[in-house]
């Protein structure tokens, strides 16, 4: 079980990030990377939408027929989707307002049917618990690179309106790393978010392939 | 393979439906209200960015009349109009629709300006937006009579309004659509406070 568990998060955190390798859920992921704060609102909600999604679909699948799973399995995400679009529009209006369109396409991240299909509805409870917070905190980690990445570059600011997440008091957390910075526009545009995604999967490649090589080496002496 | 009846399976499609459709209907019901607030009171937070709070007393949010494609909130004091505010959209900008509200004085000054929504380019249009620039600022206080002469226009047309570097339609458009409500408003203020 110790073993499990540890596969369950290494393979979402890193070895199949739903982000980086399987490159799921890649709308919402590139639309509202411009900023650190909409990296963590999506983050959160799409991690919520995950472990939901895995726990229900779970807890009911021997009453799940193979021949109508995936018409349930869109079924139960968008209700998910939906009730979470409600309690945000109810408690965090001014991040719902931000953050818009991409809180109903999180029904469309093919990531979190994915999980359902390929996890949740062949594992028990607590492993697909687990393994809709690993792809998400995954699935997060991946945003919150492209936001801080985008905004540096963009905007020379980082955290700014950390309110919407954090309240009044979150203000003044915007850290301005550059004065008189007027910003790279292309960093903030569409394009600046397949580069910036193609320079991280680069990245996450790069580092792989070194630590394999470090693994082998060790082996042979 | 076992083939299952469509009976069945239509039975339980069924029953998650009504299982799913019931919970968000009970979530629905338990945020109505508080997203109703968050609503009205954006609403408020926005028509208050164009007038003074003090300068009227009445249900500013619900005094509201539908002319053309404006659409109106009339402030009141004791009764008395005092000013209208007008929220209407523009087609003219870089990318897609401008949504604005124009606070007019009974007067016939500008008490003030206000985008709501936009999607022009950011860093080059968006200074249209008071977080981004002071800009808009710039209509407060000049009147509707002014809005026939050449000068209210950009720069770049031959009037007195600031231009952005490398964005000219954006504060063209709100130029323009401000002019519109304007002029809306004078030609047509009696149906206004009706």
């Amino acid at each position: 079980m110790t073993h499990d568990t540890q596969a369950i998060i290494r393979n979402g955190l890193w070895q199949n990030n739903q982000a980086l390798v399987a490159l799921l859920g890649l709308c919402p992921l590139l639309a509202v990377s411009n900023t650190v704060i909409n990296s963590l609102g999506l983050g959160i909600a799409t991690t919520l939408t995950l472990v939901l999604s895995n726990g229900l679909v779970s807890s009911v699948r021997r009453y799940i027929l193979p021949e109508i799973r995936l018409p349930l399995f869109v079924l139960m995400i968008a209700g998910i989707v939906t009730i979470i679009e409600l309690l945000m529009n109810a408690w965090f209006y001014e991040l719902y307002k931000t953050l818009g369109i991409f809180i109903p396409l999180i029904v469309t991240n093919c990531a979190i049917i994915g999980r359902a299909e390929v996890f949740a509805s062949k594992n028990r409870i607590l492993p697909s618990l687990l393994d809709g917070l690993a792809m998400g905190v995954g699935f997060s980690f991946a945003l919150l690179l492209l936001g801080a990445f985008r905004e540096v570059l963009g905007a020379g600011t980082l955290l700014s309106q950390a309110e919407l997440l954090f309240g009044e008091g979150a203000k003044n957390w915007q850290i301005n790393l550059l004065d008189d910075y007027s910003g790279m526009l292309l960093a903030l545009l569409p394009p600046g978010a397949f580069i910036a995604l193609g320079l991280l999967i680069a990245a996450k490649n790069a580092f792989a392939i070194k630590s394999k090589n470090a693994r082998n080496a060790h082996e042979i002496t | 393979m076992k083939l299952t009846s469509p009976v069945s399976a239509a039975l339980r499609v069924g029953l998650f439906s009504f299982v799913i459709v019931g919970l968000v209907t009970l979530v629905f019901h338990a945020t109505k209200d508080k997203i109703a607030a968050n609503e009205h009171q954006a609403l408020l937070d926005n028509l208050q960015s164009v007038i003074s709070q003090d300068s009227y007393d009445n249900d500013l949010a619900n005094d509201v009349i539908q002319l053309q494609s404006y659409t109106i909130y009339r402030a009141r004091n004791s009764g008395i109009p005092i000013a209208a505010i007008l929220a209407s959209t523009t087609v003219h900008g870089y990318n897609g629709n401008i949504d604005l509200l124009t606070g007019i004085a009974i007067t016939g000054k500008i008490t003030g300006v206000r985008v709501l929504k936009h999607k022009e380019t950011p860093g080059l249009g968006d200074k249209i937006e008071l977080k981004k620039s002071t800009w808009i600022l710039d209509f407060k206080h000049k009147s509707i009579n002014d809005m026939y002469a050449k000068h209210w226009a950009v720069k770049r047309d031959g009037g007195s309004f600031d231009q952005f570097t490398g964005a000219t339609i954006t504060p063209r458009a709100i130029v323009n659509e401000v002019r519109n409500a304007g002029i809306f408003f004078q030609q047509n203020q009696s149906a206004i406070f009706q």
